[in-house]
């Protein structure tokens, strides 16, 4: 396939990929394990183990508390030290289990291996992919099965592979690619089977020319069905769900609307080597591939880390901070999503794509100064927003104009700050209106149900009056 | 929180690696008050405001250098009032309104220097002074400095200049002629001052005061008519005395200081449009539009309408269109934007200059532009990703 594909705005920061070349190395033993409950969208896993009990590795010691919530199993054999509450990525208290570990690393007894996986009924495939815990592993970390399960009155045709990694610096989901080929393309394959599409696409940005190599050959032994490897564009965002549905099919995904309104559904490279693993494996998620990078690092890598591991052992692992460094910035995630965390005690969770140290030299604190009005962060907006309009408007509260001008519609893709000359906080403005006009929808929408309740009731009052006489 | 939670929270824990192959596992890492939490993203382009304004400086420099060239002394002097004034001005209006002083951004050196290049060099100082005062804190600092002003602010200085003092601001030395083109004197085109009584006074090359050759074609077309337009004409260009290539390169023109050399101008905006500084789609539309209704005029009557390529080169089109329309601030958000705001620019140019009183059109033509761009922006905001295909944004009621 020769066209490359790509969509409307974007930047191109650089791209600082220094670890791409390093093979992944599994991290070893550490003897404690912060695992939190709450490492997807949606309702904190229950727990299920108590102090002092013994676990094993893949264990399951939380289950889902509603829908949209996830499987939680222990990273490692040991005692379960306490549970309470551990600061997460987002600044956050996050409810959590504490393991220590054992050092035998002890496994559990595995789910039953699905080998002939092709035969096997889609819904039993789906209630593997919940039990093994699986979650976006992009970032996002939707819920994998709430993914996959259709509602009702949508059809989906398309199937987009996310093997885009356009976040500058993280390199793994690139070598997740080189180095597992063979398992994600069965995870798609059975993606594809649990959807029953036909059009399955693996976008892949054009910087990891050797990742499309190593896909593309191996994807010609799938033809039912066939698996395309699409190259694109290196331009961030690309990795956007809704940039990549439309660079890969040219379909706009509507505006509040879901993939599923256009017949697509995206789906992680890691999630779709989790999904095969746990059921040809029969192993739940409790590890995933990290990068740990950054200048001050000495030796930047790939890692597969048990989750509930500190973000200061990963440093660790990277040889440690070179002389004389400094971190400034470690952030959890890729330079232009991720979260800044203030301590090393943040464990590793389900989506943490990256670990990246900034030294002080590289972060560089701007003085918010007025919009110049010079029209960047317009031709950068991948939403097509007219952020600096925005960001003056929700400086003066002026919630309502904001939303009229379609605030609503932003991805938080960091194009139009990273591009502002005037050092503006566009995203923290966006943000602010986001959970401004969110909150006043959401009032609104309670009101309006309360009404239409009411007015229910006091029709099926008026009904219920009327029955007797009707009886009459 | 648990006790343990807590005790993890005292990172870091350097006992606690078994295996770690680090190089030096037990580097100091900082305590944890010395990370840095902010917004993502965490990566910036290295442009910034002073970085613009800088460039703005550097594309300006040829057309200065032409102006020194061409006017001498006078260049210099007025050049440095202005720019002296303005930041004299931005610095005591921040101490006034008890403000950080932005002036190392640059943007008070960038007024005063568009305003220099649009004075005569022979304009006295205290008119120079009293320019800066409206472009700075009339023109800017009033609406909150850099960034709100409405208006572009060296255009609003030189537009009260002009109204305020119409003799100062429209008679200009004559720029020097390099020696090689100079011709002998009686060859020399006959110079008009404004005042009509010396009209066909000849003149030799050096600095007397003059008329821009786009003042001789509203001259001649008011007090002249028909075919004796050609014969007396005053239009230089018109009796072969000077070539388009001449005016282009500003040699026998005068003019405003920055106004004379179109080369220089030139370079200096394709630099700022190969740094995205300015938008092309503006001087393009603006000149494109100026040609074609004056290309139009022409046609229909060559005699008393001087051609479009005479119109482009002449007055402070090409200064107004590369520098003055394309000021970021004061012009349309999206490129759509600037494509009506440069449009919206060439149409009054053209029609002052063809049928208004005023020989020159562009500071008022860039000026009512300026207020229309909240309404362009309005008007032109893209549909976003996603949505149904509609222009605009709806009026808030």
């Amino acid at each position: 396939m020769h066209k490359i594909f790509h969509f409307y705005g974007g930047v191109h920061p650089k791209e600082s990929k220094v670890s791409s070349g390093v093979a992944i190395v599994d991290a070893p033993l550490y003897p404690l394990y912060t695992v939190p409950l709450s490492m997807h969208i949606g309702a904190p896993a229950k727990s299920l183990v108590a102090v002092g009990d013994t676990v094993l590795r893949g264990q399951q010691i939380g289950e889902p508390a509603s829908f949209v919530s996830s499987t939680i199993h222990s990273p490692t054999s040991g005692k379960v030290k306490s549970i309470g509450t551990c600061l997460g990525p987002a600044g956050t208290q996050l409810p959590c289990v504490v393991i220590e570990a054992d050092g035998q690393d002890t496994p559990a007894d595995p789910l039953t291996p699905i080998t002939d996986w092709r035969n096997t009924d889609p819904a039993i495939l789906r209630a593997r992919v919940a039990a093994a815990g699986i979650v976006g592993m992009g970032g996002a970390s939707f819920p994998t099965p709430v993914k996959l399960s259709i509602p009702p009155g949508k059809t989906i045709d398309t199937l987009i592979i996310n093997g885009v990694e356009c976040e500058p610096c993280l390199t793994a989901d690139h070598r997740l690619m080189l180095e597992n080929p063979k398992m994600i393309l069965e995870g798609v394959e059975m993606v594809a089977n649990m959807l029953g599409v036909q059009n399955v696409f693996i976008g892949i940005e054009n910087n990891k020319p050797d990742a499309i190599e190593v896909l593309t050959k191996e994807a010609t032994a799938y033809t039912a069905p066939a698996i395309h490897v699409v190259p694109l564009k290196v331009r961030y965002p690309q990795g956007a769900e809704k940039q990549l549905i439309y660079a890969i099919t040219k379909r706009q995904v509507p505006s509040g609307g879901l993939p599923a309104d256009v017949h697509c559904v995206v789906q992680n490279i890691g999630s779709s080597c989790a999904i095969a693993e746990a059921v040809i494996l029969g192993k739940p998620l409790y590890e995933r591939v990290t990068t740990v990078t950054g200048t001050p690092l000495v030796a930047p890598g790939n890692w597969r880390f048990r989750v509930g591991t500190p973000y200061a052992e990963a440093i660790k692992l990277a040889g440690g901070l070179k002389e004389g460094a400094q971190i400034a910035k470690l952030i959890s995630g890729g330079p232009m999503m991720g979260m800044t965390v203030y301590s090393q005690s943040v464990p590793v969770m389900k989506n943490t794509s990256g670990i990246l140290l900034m030294g002080p030299d590289e972060v560089k604190q701007y003085t918010s100064k007025a919009c110049l009005r010079c029209g960047r962060c317009n031709d950068v907006c991948p939403m097509q927003l007219m952020p600096g309009i925005l960001s003056v408007q929700i400086e003066n509260e002026r919630f309502d104009d904001a939303q009229s001008w379609h605030v609503m519609d932003c991805i938080e893709c960091g194009c139009c700050a990273y591009t502002c000359p005037a050092g503006r906080p566009l995203v923290q403005h966006m943000r602010r209106a986001k959970s401004e006009v969110g909150a006043k929808l959401r009032a609104q929408k309670a009101a309006a149900d309360a009404a239409a309740k009411a007015k229910a009731e006091a029709a099926a009052k008026a009904a219920g009056a009327e029955a007797p006489k009707a009886d009459k | 929180m648990s006790d343990e939670a807590k005790e993890l929270n005292k990172a870091p824990q350097p006992a606690t690696a078994p295996a770690a192959p680090a190089v030096d596992p037990n580097a100091p890492l900082p305590p944890r008050h010395q990370l840095i939490v902010s917004s993502s993203p965490h990566f910036h382009t290295h442009s910034t405001v002073d970085s613009i304004m800088r460039w703005v400086l550097i594309a300006l420099a040829p057309a200065c250098l032409a102006a020194i060239y061409f006017f001498g002394f006078g260049a210099v002097r007025v050049l440095a009032i202005c720019v002296v004034a303005c930041l004299v001005f931005e610095f005591l209006s921040a101490k006034a309104m008890d403000r950080s002083n932005e002036l190392k951004d640059g943007s008070a050196a960038v007024t005063g220097l568009l305003l220099g290049m649009n004075l005569p060099s022979n304009t006295p100082w205290w008119i120079c002074v009293i320019g800066c005062f409206m472009a700075i804190v009339v023109g800017k600092m009033i609406y909150g400095g850099l960034g709100c002003n409405p208006f572009n602010p060296a255009l609003i200085g030189r537009v009260a200049l002009l109204i305020a003092f119409p003799v100062v601001m429209t008679t200009w030395p004559m720029p020097r002629i390099p020696a090689s083109l100079a011709k002998p004197a009686e060859q020399v085109m006959p110079v008009a001052s404004a005042t009509p009584q010396h009209k066909g006074e000849q003149v030799s090359v050096m600095p007397v005061t003059t008329s821009t050759p786009l003042k001789f074609s509203k001259l001649a077309r008011t007090e002249l008519t028909g075919d004796k337009v050609l014969e007396n004409s005053t239009i230089p260009i018109q009796k072969g005395e000077v070539s388009y290539w001449q005016l282009f390169l500003g040699i026998g023109k005068g003019g405003s200081l920055g106004e004379t050399c179109g080369l220089a101008l030139l370079i200096g905006v394709l630099i700022l449009i190969y740094l995205n500084i300015v938008r092309w789609q503006i001087p393009v539309c603006y000149l494109g539009t100026v040609v074609i209704i004056t290309g139009i005029a022409w046609l229909a009557n060559p005699s008393a309408y001087a051609s479009p390529l005479f119109h482009l080169l002449t007055g402070g089109l090409l200064l107004g269109a590369f520098f003055m329309a394309t000021d970021m601030v004061t012009t349309p958000l999206s490129r759509l934007g600037a494509i009506w705001f440069g449009v919206g620019c060439g149409v009054l140019t053209a029609c002052i200059r063809l049928w208004g009183s005023y020989p020159e059109g562009v500071s008022f033509s860039i000026l009512i532009m300026n207020a229309f761009t909240p309404m362009i922006d309005r008007y032109t905001a893209g549909t976003p990703f996603g949505m149904p295909k509609k222009k605009g944004i709806k009026m808030p009621k």
